[in-house]
Order: structure tokens, then sequence, then C-alpha cells
């Protein structure tokens, strides 16, 4: 039987750069030129006042476990293999919170507020940014 | 702008279940006519009475589910004035109370049918996983998350974190919730469960167990709300919406503000507002329990008791039969039924219980029940504040 792809990110035009920056091992957000706030996930107007003017800007690659869960059971098929492995939410230095993976460590060591960075891994076709333990 | 009292829930039904499923390879058009049925013969209406229609479902995706009012319009033989498919997940139709209210006010419409059903258990079709990963989803779905219970578990853990709960604290609710569901004949799950039991059952993803879980199965509800003008005819004696209020506050748990409270603390507020009642005045509470911790964080976000205290709140049977919190009245999500948008079915069991057709599990002397709903990953509320004259 062939094995079963892991699902990957479905580029489109707010994605574009930023999944680029992977490719690149560069972790990019945007930060909005009018209130200076920073943005993630990437979109084409400023979710915290509402402007237009957002740039890209590459972001630190370190922050802390905000939460996080290790899944005993699969998100689907493709992630039965990885069983059991850890999704967090991370806080970026930046003020920003994104999903990951944390990797390279003990699982039952993972937990809250516990500093990390950026590592990016490839998967299939494309590179993801996760994280790991500092 | 206030809704209260602007309309009145003359009518409920539903469907048996057997295991989890619906009898006979019934489907889900099918059961959602029966139901519909049930409702409008519990009302003394028919479906020429309808004039106001409210839907929200996840079958027939991608297909004629695309369209759940239209469709269920044209199955029934029901041409609205007033038609809603609003979709926020398991609170839809808490929302749609509010919104069928304001349109009865306004004189839109008359009498107002809401509506669910879902086969999902039958068609083994549970999982959110595995829907590609586009749009919000491409920072989410390629991480593995186990879709929606990996969500409520970071909510736990970060709860856990921040407070000190235990799963000891999540346990009494799956625990009080089950003594519930063994007064109801009509739930999936009756067998006794201890706190031991929940503790020591497969982990699903840490730290919730598969007994802090809703259940998976399928089921069918319809509720029938019409003007205050047309309740003096209506078969049943009227169930008064007495304040409403519904917020979400983000799709993506990764933009969840923060994952100890849910926008309860928003519809909660407005709802209590416009009700005018507080929280001593509530009889009983049906809250969303997708997951344990769902039951935890909602109290808190009600105002049901501090942040962070909401272990404390539950502890010693508190919300089982004979305590002094009487919540999740039909055996919840957790041990009753769960298929998939859960909603509907709170809205039914608070009826039930100020009509005072509740058998065994009667709260005795209901006269104000609150109902919560929440839908997708902690991401939208609604609150609806039932009265009986």
């Amino acid at each position: 039987m062939d094995k079963i792809m892991k699902p990957l990110p479905i580029i489109d035009n707010d994605s574009k750069f930023f999944w680029e920056g992977c490719e690149k091992e560069k972790l990019f957000i945007q930060q909005c030129q009018s209130c200076s706030l920073h943005i993630f996930y990437p979109r084409i107007l400023c979710p915290h006042c509402g402007e237009e003017n957002v740039t890209w800007v590459e972001a630190s690659g370190e922050g802390t476990i905000y939460s996080y869960t290790i899944a005993r059971r699969a998100g689907g098929p493709a992630f039965k293999e990885d069983l059991p492995y850890c999704v967090a939410l991370i806080d970026l230095k930046e003020g920003v919170r994104m999903m990951t993976n944390i990797i390279d460590t003990d699982m039952e060591a993972i937990h809250c507020n516990q500093q990390v960075k950026v590592v990016f891994q490839k998967v299939g076709e494309m590179t993801l940014p996760m994280f790991t333990p500092v | 702008m206030s809704i209260k009292n602007a309309a009145a829930i003359v009518g409920v039904g539903d469907v048996e279940l057997e295991e989890g499923k619906v009898k006979d390879g019934l489907s889900v058009l099918q059961i959602q006519a029966i139901a519909a049925k049930r409702a409008l013969d519990d009302a003394g209406l028919t479906k020429s009475d309808v004039d106001g229609l409210f839907v929200a479902g996840l079958w027939g995706v991608p297909g004629v589910g695309t369209f759940p009012s239209v469709v269920m319009g044209e199955y029934l033989g029901i041409e609205p004035n007033y038609t809603d498919s609003t979709q926020i997940g398991g609170s839809s139709f808490e929302a749609h109370i509010g919104h069928a209210a304001a349109a009865i006010q306004a004189g839109l419409c008359e009498v107002a049918l809401i509506l669910y059903g879902s086969t999902q258990k039958s068609e083994r079709s549970r999982s959110l996983a595995g829907r590609p990963p586009t749009f919000t989803a491409q920072y989410e779905t390629p991480f593995g998350l186990p879709s929606p219970a990996g969500a409520y578990a970071m909510a736990a853990n970060r709860h856990m974190h921040q407070y000190g709960t235990t799963n000891e604290d999540l346990a009494e609710i799956a625990v009080a919730t089950r003594k519930w569901a063994q007064l109801n004949p009509y739930a999936t799950k009756r067998d006794t469960i201890s706190i031991e039991d929940v503790l020591q059952s497969p982990m699903i993803t840490d730290p919730l167990h598969i007994l802090d879980c809703c259940l998976v199965t399928d089921g069918a509800g319809a509720v029938v709300l019409v003007s205050p003008e047309r309740a003096k005819d209506c078969r049943k004696k009227p169930v008064w919406i007495l304040g409403q209020g519904e917020a979400h506050s983000h799709w993506s748990i990764q933009a969840m503000p923060d994952l100890t409270m849910t926008s309860a603390a928003q519809s909660g507020k407005r709802a209590f507002e416009m009700a005018g009642v507080g929280h001593d005045d509530i009889d009983f509470v049906e809250i969303y329990d997708s997951f344990t911790i769902t039951v935890l964080l909602t109290l808190e976000s009600l105002g049901f008791c501090k942040r962070g205290e909401g272990g404390d709140f539950v502890k010693n049977q508190r919300t089982a039969p004979g305590g002094d919190f009487p919540m999740n009245t039909n055996g919840g999500g957790l041990s009753y039924a769960h298929p998939g948008m859960y909603g509907i079915f709170l809205i039914i069991e608070a009826v039930r219980q100020l009509r005072g057709e509740c058998g065994e599990r009667q709260v005795k002397e209901a006269k104000i029940g609150l109902v919560n709903g929440t839908g997708g990953t902690l991401s939208s509320t609604s609150v609806v504040i039932l009265g009986r004259d």
C-alpha cells in the first residue's frame, strides 16, 4: 500500500511569502506600519487597527510554549507513525501566537512557558516551521 | 434593543436512538422531518403555520447541504418569509433563537421552526481531521492536531498551568453528568462510572481522557418559536425567551485570545442583562459539554464562579442529581447524545424541564433555566435564558 501523504499547506496569495520564507529557513511574520503591532497568520490588512499598511519582517524565531497537547491518537491517518507527538501554541517574542510541533525533545518534559526556538523541518515538498526547547 | 418576552418556545421534538444510532437506517433528511413534525404536533401547529425557517447542519457537504434551510424547506414543503442558515458550530441554535425572536418581534415572521439533524455515527464521519488545509487551516492542519479534541486539550493544559486545575476536577463533571444520564431512559451511556474510571480511561490527547470527551452519535432536534399572540392558542404552555446573547472570538485555536476564557463572558453578560436576572435566579443550567473542560471554562466565563475556581465549583458532585447546582440534566453530550452540533438538544432539555416533563430527572421548582452553546474550537458561544409563567 502507498504511504499516506501528510496534508500540506495549500498556498494562497496571503501565505505565499510566508511559505517561501520557510523554504529558505527564515520565519517571516507581518508587521503593521500604522499601529506597529505584529500579525500572524498573514493577511491583507491589519486585524488590530484595520489598516492595509502591512509589511513582512523576519521574526526572531524565539518564544515560549503558551500551551500544548501530546496526541495519543493521530489527527489523521498520515500522523499515526509519529505517535505520540506534541502540538503546541508558541508565543513568539514579537507577540504573535502560532501552532506548531515541538520536536527533538522528551515529550513528557514539555511544559507551558518553556522556552523554544524555531527549527525548519522538511515534510513532503514543503518546509514547516517547528520548534524545539532551547 | 431587547427581545425579552418577544417570543415563546411552544414545541420541541427529537428522535430516538439505539446505541447512539437512528433506527432503521433513517436518513438525515428523514430524521429532521420526523423531529419537525413532532415539534409542530407538540405545539398544536402544522407545517403550513411555519413562516420562518432556521437550519444549520454538516450533512450533504459538498452538495445540497451547503444550503440547509433551502433544502429542508423544499423537503418539508415550507416556503418561508424569513430564512436563516447561520452556521457558527454547536452554538448555532442558541443564535437561531435570538434571530428568530428578533424576526418575530419585527413582524417578519410569526412561527419559526429551528431544525438540526446528523447521522454522523451511522456514517462514521465524525473526525474533523483530514479536511484540506486551505485558507486559515493551512497554518494548523499540517501539524496534526487531533481536531477538535486537541484544541480543547490545550485549553485544559493552560488552565491547569495557570490555576492548578486537575484531571480529578474535570472527572467530577463527567461522573455527575453520567448520573443524570442514568435518570434519562433515552440517554446513550447509562452504566455507572467513577472518578477513577475517568482517570483510567484511555488518553486521547493530553490531558483529556476518552471519558472527558463527548459521545459520537446521530440525532435530530426541532424547536418551534412563536409570537406571544400565537402562543395563546398553542397546545403547550409557553416557555419565554428572557434573554439571549451571542459572540465569537476566533475560529482557529491559535487565534483564541485567552485559552482559559470563552466568549460566553460577553454573550452571557448580554443574556443576563436582557433577562434582568442574576446568577442566583437560575434554577438549572444546560452547558455545552463537548469536553469536560468546555464546561469548566464556561462556568467561569459565565460568572457562576471566579476565574480559576471552576475546579472547586464542581467538586463533590455539586452538579449531579441532588446537588445544589443542577447541570446538564439529560446526561449531556458526554452521556446522552452528541450528534456533531449539540446545541439544539440543550434547548429541548431546558424546555422540557421548565414544563415539568422530565420524570425522574425533573428539577424541582424549575422556573428559570440557562442554556449555553459553544461551537468550533471554543470559537463561538450563544447563551439563552428561558423562563415559564
